[in-house]
């Protein structure tokens, strides 16, 4: 009887440890899943690339080195410095920003931010959605505008890939305001939406990467150690049933 | 060759017996001839499972301060420093994160054990009491430790907190200055929070630990069952003159603890190794960015653990009025062995009024955390969290009412404790 | 009578191989702590090999790169200073670099060098550190008068020559030490890691 009690009380409390941070995250509304993979080692090379070629112009990774990338990506260390070290910095070296971060205010209004760990601060599914949702906006001092950051100061840097959309919002009525319907592929660019679909997900499978590189060793660690707590708490309570044994 | 080292071994023992004869009585008084109720259940191990808590904090913590550097310039680099240059920064920083955390999660639960089987009646209040100033002393610290990595949700959870204080008439705004050493939230404040949260609060809340255990040790623990085993009949298989439904600490309790510490490790490594923001609950997404002082933050939010104390601050209208409100929510907890006149320890054994009571008490607590941990815009949900802290501090009004008054109707008490886990 | 029935084997059993996994448990995890000391990544870039430009580089001249915290000379030597050095060996206390912990392999010869012209060492005495002076000059000097050029250490009066090797009846117990390098081309060293080591 009160082995079941406990019991179920144990599940309860699982429960609400798994559940919780899926009640408590907040989902974003609305946002497609970005379905990356950190175990897809490919995904994160052509991220890295497609990271280094489109977005390092204006965005620092000020948190990861080459060396590290190298490693983890399983690059050598000419492919890194050959095609992602633009600044001619150290091998060892942190990835600089090209752009002066006071230009970068004056050019944009506000300086293109480090994207080590936006990942982190906004999760994936915000950086997929927002790398696929520019569209042209001639309102905007850049003709761009994003649904999922409105108003952001950005312009697109893969457009030549994803082609140029506009957007068609539901006028505004009642105290209901004008909200976002669909885009609209105004100019088809190099990629179908599939292909650049996938771009977006490796862009920002490589930044979750970046947000957090040891996440890649971390879960292999965590095998090995759960089993042997397994076993610790195993030999344990064989140990506590034997002593036990002596109580009444 | 084994006789030579037990003969080495006790030879080494006597030569220490001599020069410290207190050492040995101390330890057979609190671990081998400390005779616990032998029917202590699962609500039992928490006070183990916090100390182990504690330990962690302190070990990882050790070295967490190798690395992380306490000024507002570098403190945030310095923590990504730990989680991506240092060899195994980052399971320190995980299983100290994921620790504070736990350490929560283990106190509320212990506390809780302690209001359902009535711990904190006669003789136990000191126990209480000192229990409640760790608890009081761990939000402190736990506080302090979030600000130090200096990331968004650290600026303005302490620009907020510390603004609280600005709330206490005449002498608001200078305490908050002194507390900050600034006009805002800065370098100088976080050099001083490091201080406390390494070395300061750290001694007081292990002294307070030691008084706490010392202090249970002095009138025995508590049991499911809240009959006193020590006026019980005497005699058991270990000891003619301890308790019959005592069992020695040592070895049947620390075996008990070990397998338990196992449990609860397997279940923060899981933590630790497959989730250690935990949804964001145990480490915030916007403190992943560095502070700011000129953009604030969407939502700010205190971590889960002070939520239910967050969402009272912010429900009631007045700002004085909300701190009072929020600080009174925990001060009643210092009073309770004296709002509660009841003799019967145990909800066993209580009156129906206080087992819904308890449970009303409980929602009350985990549904205020959540509307705390929200945006606190909806104001449906505002009525609510009103209601709920009325009936937060209703709990305590009634628990006095219906035991000062006799009303509570309780269940025949047994002699001896009804069974052993 | 508190142990009646009890299987002791059984308990001492358990218990001594409860104690020794969880020993082993506590050992295993106090691995990251002891390796979190190792140097960070942060440490090893500082670290890393410099690469020195020798392409202006005179005959008789001295040049100073940092690596690791040390100062290391680049000396292009003289044909004068070099014919000299074999017969100084009496006078030396490892003449022949025998002592593998002064110089990578490639440098236990008589010029302490990959190349015979150009020296490569640490600036620092091997007495208690300090920075010897390079005297140059085949001239007698105060400190000794049959000086073939070299280094004389201000601190103790410790001597070295111009491959480094400590003279007989100096403080300093050692030649002084010459770093890992290699030669990236016929103007460029890499400093801080041997050749194939790279």
């Amino acid at each position: 009887m009160r082995t079941t009690r406990n019991l179920l009380g144990s599940i309860v409390i699982g429960m609400m440890l798994i559940g919780a941070p899926a009640a408590m995250a907040s989902s974003a509304e609305g946002l497609a899943p970005a379905n990356n993979s950190l175990s897809d080692i490919g995904s994160l090379q052509n991220g890295a690339k497609l990271y280094f070629n489109y977005c390092s112009g204006c965005h620092s990774l000020n948190l990861m080195r080459f060396s590290r990338i190298a490693e983890d990506l399983k690059l050598t260390e000419d492919q890194v410095m050959q095609n992602f070290n633009f600044s001619g910095v150290n091998f060892g070296e942190r990835v600089p920003a090209k752009m002066n971060p006071a230009d970068g205010k004056q050019w944009f209004g506000a300086a293109p931010p480090d994207l080590s760990l936006m990942a982190r601060a906004k999760g994936v599914d915000y950086i997929y959605n927002y790398l696929k949702s520019f569209y042209l906006d001639p309102s905007r001092p850049l003709g761009w505008n994003n649904t999922v950051f409105p108003n952001a100061s950005m312009p697109n840097p893969l457009w030549e890939l994803q082609g140029l959309q506009t957007a068609s919002f539901a006028p505004a009525h009642g105290d209901q305001p004008a909200h976002f319907e669909k885009f609209e592929l105004h100019q088809a660019g190099s990629m179908s939406s599939e292909e650049f679909n996938k771009v977006a997900r490796d862009i920002t499978n490589f930044l979750e990467y970046t947000a957090e590189p040891a996440a890649l060793k971390r879960t292999s660690v965590g095998i090995w150690v759960l089993l042997f707590l397994t076993l610790f708490t195993l030999l344990a309570y064989f140990l506590k049933q034997e002593y036990w044994k002596d109580v009444h | 060759m084994a006789n030579r080292l037990t003969q080495a071994a006790s030879g080494v023992q006597d030569w220490f017996n001599d020069r410290a004869p207190s050492f040995l009585p101390f330890y057979r008084k609190h671990m081998t001839e400390y005779y616990a109720p032998k029917n202590f259940n699962i609500w039992y191990i928490f006070g183990v499972l916090s100390m182990v808590v504690l330990v962690n904090q302190i070990v990882t913590g050790i070295f967490l301060t190798m690395f992380f550097k306490p000024s507002a310039a570098e403190a945030f680099a310095s923590v990504e420093y730990i989680m991506r240059d240092v060899e195994w920064g980052w399971l320190i920083r995980y299983m100290h994160s994921t620790g504070a955390s736990a350490f929560f999660v283990v106190v509320y639960i212990h506390m809780f054990r302690g209001v359902m089987y009535g711990s904190y009646k006669k003789p136990r209040e000191l126990v209480w009491l000192l229990g409640m100033l760790i608890y009081l002393v761990l939000m402190a610290e736990a506080f302090m430790g979030y600000v130090l990595p200096w990331g968004q949700m650290s600026f303005w959870g302490a620009k907020v907190i510390i603004s609280l204080f600005g709330a206490i008439p005449y002498v608001g705004d200078i305490l908050t200055e002194w507390i900050m050493g600034d006009y805002l939230p800065s370098d100088a404040t976080l050099n001083r929070f490091f201080a406390l949260h390494v070395i300061a609060l750290p001694l007081v809340l292990l002294l307070l630990v030691v008084l706490h255990v010392f202090a249970l040790h002095e009138v025995g623990s508590n049991n499911p069952d809240g009959v006193e085993i020590k006026k019980g009949p005497k005699g058991n298989r270990w000891s003619a003159n301890a308790p019959a439904d005592g069992v020695p600490f040592h070895p049947y309790f620390t075996v008990k603890d070990l397998f338990y510490t196992g449990c609860f490790l397997l279940i923060c490594a899981f933590i630790i190794f497959f989730a250690p923001t935990f949804g964001g609950l145990f480490l915030e997404h916007d403190n992943f960015i560095e502070a700011n002082r000129l953009v604030t933050p969407e939502h700010i939010k205190p971590t889960w653990y002070y939520t239910p104390f967050y969402a009272m601050l912010r429900v009631v209208p007045n700002k004085l009025a909300g701190v009072l409100t929020m600080f009174g929510a925990i001060a009643i907890l210092f009073l309770l062995p004296w709002l509660d006149r009841g003799k019967v320890k145990s909800w066993r054994y209580r009156g129906t009024g206080f087992r819904v009571g308890l449970f009303v008490l409980a929602i009350c607590f985990v549904w205020l955390g959540k509307i705390g941990a929200g945006p606190g815009t909806d104001p449906v949900e505002t009525i609510i969290g009103r209601v709920l802290t009325v009936s937060y501090f209703g709990f305590f009004i009634f628990l006095w009412v219906y035991t000062a008054f006799g009303f509570e109707k309780t269940k025949p008490v047994p002699e001896r404790v009804t069974s052993h886990d | 009578m508190a142990n009646d029935g009890v299987d002791k084997g059984r308990r001492r059993f358990l218990t001594a191989t409860t104690a020794v996994v969880g020993g082993v448990g506590v050992a295993v995890a106090a691995i990251p702590f002891i390796k979190s000391w190792q140097p960070s990544a942060r440490a090893k870039t500082a670290g890393a090999p410099v690469e020195a430009d020798i392409s202006k580089l005179e005959v008789g001249q001295m040049v100073m790169y940092e690596w690791r915290g040390q100062p290391i000379w680049i000396i292009r030597r003289t044909q004068e200073q070099l014919d000299v050095l074999p017969s100084l060996d009496p006078r030396l206390k490892d003449p022949k670099s025998e002592n593998g912990d002064q110089q990578p392999a490639f440098a236990q010869n008589e010029y302490r060098s990959l190349k015979p012209e150009t020296l490569v060492i640490v600036g620092l005495c091997t007495h208690l550190g300090c920075a010897p002076k390079l005297y140059p000059e085949l001239t007698p000097e105060p400190f000794d008068a049959d000086w073939k050029g070299g280094f004389f250490c201000p601190c103790h009066k410790s001597r070295f020559d111009m491959a480094g090797r400590v003279f007989d009846g100096v403080p300093a117990p050692t030649n002084l030490v010459v770093p890992p390098y290699y030669y990236v081309d016929d103007n460029h060293i890499m400093i801080g890691i041997s050749e194939g080591a790279a």
